[in-house]
């Protein structure tokens, strides 16, 4: 086992050398930019916090009846993604709730039942649970329960998720494995600030409750130059960002642009040519991109921060398994977080890193 | 080397002892002092407005928020250095709460808490070295590192809780424990004033009345919620009301001696069966909520100043003890020197002491292995973990 360590890269084993060393924490990745659709008109540079912030502009400024509200998002948001927004569209329609995570999406849900267009923000992710009552109950099952008669389809729940380096047990989780199981809404996580954009623009408009996931971690080191009018990505659609012929590598929000670096590692150091998907929605999520792609390479790798046993990365493998299996030359594969609650220390050991996947990238070829 | 006249009057107050005869006839050992005003809800009655305070009392109150004040500032000034990571929320101002309901509860009283719990962890006993090092997630640490900030325990303190208003059922749980069996013991439930506008503070304040819990709830309001003021979360900022059907007291928490007596009048409406009681503090933080928030954004830097200067539980105390001539200046200054060497030492060890163990990435997760199942390993881990053991 040491030795396997030591031929696949620096990563520090022993509690001595890792006292020695300052290591940088967090997800390791460098942001790959991408350009947005020349028809798409005119752009301006934004990171993914003023992707969001744009994505609300348009929002509030096209439709009356939307109105923005969440922990502390009058002044701007502890991410920022709500700067300027009270004070270009009134406190009427941006304004803050008191620290009542339940009440907060209840009372979203309500609104949305009487027909406006209502984006509820929660401070982190980890805070969510408070409301899943409401979300598991309420919003998943009004159509289906009222025969479509009522539905809370005009709510889309914004949340910051994920590693950010430091953020330890409380501001680290990705919850979307909790949230993939309930029929009746849908979740999306964006990679980026276009994405970002067209994905949030697609949540308000779609016609089902959504929750929209952003990775905390991307708010300022993803910047990109995103369209300033509203346009909307497909919900439910997965995309493959790099085509290849002998491993899929599936990843969503941060982690996919540590699966860039691992497919860019595997080339160089192993000679094998991965293909990446970025899943974009985790419910409905898109089966048919996934087994077309699993079934022209026979590898698959999943990978997410979420612990391993019942994460979304075992849908998939499940899911893959059973579509793919005459074409599959090794196992389904996943990499994610442990099954322990995010930690306070160590966190360069419990995240998927570019050396985990890697060494899972040997195991399927090896098979 | 002859003895300077200062230091031979320390000699002789180190040789005190007790409590009774002494060589300066200008200290006393003991004194009246008084309590500032309280309010109340649903009582007759309400704590003393005067209370006795012995010296040696005085010097251990004095001692306490000046190990937290100093506490607080190291830890803030370990983060600016990065030694500390994360979030770390800063007691700085709220001293008189912790340590004048300490004076009252012994450690057989349970205590729960939320983040900004650094100031109570060193009350329930847990030395400065073991908070610091807790921070700078060390193995010394009082959660070996696993927990840091807002996740600090020791004996009959169940932390340090990120989620707030989740500790608030948890507290009257606790209560419902001591009254099963017998005990005479409280639990102090300690929230803040973001926080008493989660559901489920409302649903404990139900379930302790209605099976007369021995839960003493106690609202922190330094009247901001991270940086919104109260008025605009509560429709009703008389924290010491919500609790309706629950008889409350509001508290000037930035007096130790009214902290005190406070406390002890609760302790005692609860010992005597009569059910839970709401305390609200009213205190105040100096710094931000937690070390990204300058806390300048919502509040004023003058206001901050005025509490500071006009209101520092600290110097207010220090002022009360020498016109009262309860503690002498010179042992007051040799206290705060003794102090900054306990804090400067636990630095020192937070920085430089030992890392966890690898394995801490995975214990204790469960109790142990399920039974069936004698070859368990953590679901996840792979080789680069394994190995580094």
């Amino acid at each position: 086992c040491r030795s396997l360590a030591a031929r696949l890269g620096p990563v520090c084993l022993d509690a001595a050398s890792f006292s020695r060393r300052r290591l940088s924490f967090g997800p390791q990745f460098v942001y790959t930019p991408e350009s947005a659709d020349k028809s798409l008109g005119e752009t301006s540079r934004m990171n993914l916090f003023q992707a969001v912030t744009s994505a609300l502009d348009n929002t509030l400024a096209n439709d009356p009846s939307a109105v923005v509200f969440g922990e502390d998002v009058a002044f701007g948001g502890v991410f920022r993604c709500t700067v300027g927004l009270k004070d270009k569209y009134g406190k009427d329609r941006v304004f803050n709730t008191p620290l009542s995570e339940q009440g907060i999406v209840g009372f979203a849900i309500g609104h949305a039942v009487a027909g406006a267009t209502t984006v509820a923000e929660i401070q982190f992710g980890d805070y969510i649970f408070p409301a899943f009552d409401q979300i598991a109950n309420e919003a998943s099952k009004y159509r289906y329960r009222s025969g479509n008669h009522f539905n809370c389809g005009s709510l889309t729940v914004r949340a910051p998720i994920g590693a950010v380096g430091h953020g330890a047990l409380y501001h680290s989780q990705s919850p979307e494995g909790f949230f993939a199981h309930l029929p009746g809404i849908k979740v999306v996580i964006p990679r980026g600030p276009i994405q970002a954009k067209g994905l949030l623009l697609a949540c308000i408009n779609d016609p089902d409750p959504c929750f929209y996931f952003e990775p905390k971690i991307l708010y300022r080191s993803a910047v990109e130059d995103v369209p300033v009018n509203g346009y909307v990505l497909p919900i439910g659609k997965a995309e493959v960002l790099i085509e290849g012929s002998d491993v899929t590598l599936i990843g969503y929000g941060t982690q996919v642009h540590v699966l860039r670096e691992v497919a860019r590692l595997a080339q160089s150091e192993l000679g094998v040519s991965c293909e990446l998907i970025d899943m974009r929605t985790i419910l409905p999520f898109d089966e048919e991109t996934v087994y077309a792609s699993v079934c022209k390479t026979g590898r698959c790798l999943i990978a997410h921060e979420a612990p391993l046993t019942g994460g979304f990365g075992a849908e998939l493998a499940a899911s893959v398994q059973e579509h793919c299996f005459l074409n599959l030359e090794a196992p389904v594969r996943r990499v994610a977080g442990h099954d322990t609650p995010f930690p306070h220390i160590f966190e360069n050991f419990y995240l998927p890193h570019q050396r985990r996947c890697l060494a899972a990238i040997k195991d399927l070829i090896g098979y | 080397m002859p003895l300077s006249s200062s230091a031979i009057r320390a000699n002789l107050l180190l040789l005190r002892g007790g409590g009774g005869l002494f060589v300066s006839s200008r200290l006393a050992s003991s004194a009246v002092l008084s309590t500032r005003p309280y309010k109340l809800h649903k009582l007759e009655s309400g704590p003393a407005s005067e209370a006795q305070v012995t010296s040696d009392e005085a010097r251990k109150y004095y001692r306490d928020m000046a190990t937290v004040r100093r506490m607080e500032t190291a830890a803030g000034n370990l983060y600016k250095e990065k030694a500390i990571r994360g979030f770390c929320h800063l007691y700085s101002g709220q001293e008189a709460c912790c340590v004048g309901m300490e004076a009252v509860l012994d450690r057989n009283d349970p205590v729960i808490t939320a983040y900004r719990a650094h100031g109570w962890t060193y009350t329930r006993g847990v030395p400065v070295k073991a908070v610091l090092s807790e921070l700078t997630g060390r193995a010394s640490g009082c959660a070996k590192g696993k927990g840091g900030s807002m996740h600090m325990y020791n004996h009959n303190f169940y932390g340090g809780n990120g989620i707030v208003g989740a500790q608030v059922p948890l507290g009257a749980g606790i209560a419902f424990a001591q009254k099963y069996r017998e005990d005479k013991r409280v639990c102090v439930t300690l929230y803040g004033d973001g926080a008493a506008n989660q559901g489920q503070v409302f649903e404990a304040f139900n379930m302790a009345k209605l099976w007369d819990l021995p839960c003493i709830f106690v609202c922190e309001n330094n009247k901001y919620g991270m940086g919104t003021a109260v008025e605009r979360a509560a429709a009703s900022t008389a924290y010491y009301t919500r609790g309706d059907y629950i008889p409350g007291l509001w508290v000037d928490a930035m007096d130790v001696i009214t902290v005190r007596e406070a406390t002890r009048f609760a302790k005692d409406w609860c010992l005597s069966g009569k059910g839970p009681i709401l305390l609200e503090m009213e205190t105040y933080r100096y710094h931000g909520h937690s070390m990204s928030d300058p806390g300048t954004s919502y509040r004023t830097r003058e206001e901050v100043q005025s509490m500071r200067q006009m209101r520092d539980p600290i110097a207010s105390f220090r002022q009360t003890l020498l016109t009262a001539e309860l503690v002498a200046e010179e042992e007051l200054k040799e206290i705060d020197q003794s102090v900054r060497k306990e804090v400067d030492e636990a630095v020192q060890a937070a920085k430089t002491n030992a890392v966890p163990d690898p394995k801490e990435l995975y214990t204790n997760v469960y109790s142990q292995p399920p039974s069936g199942q004698p070859n368990y390993r953590i679901r996840g881990i792979d080789q680069f973990t394994w190995s580094a053991n």
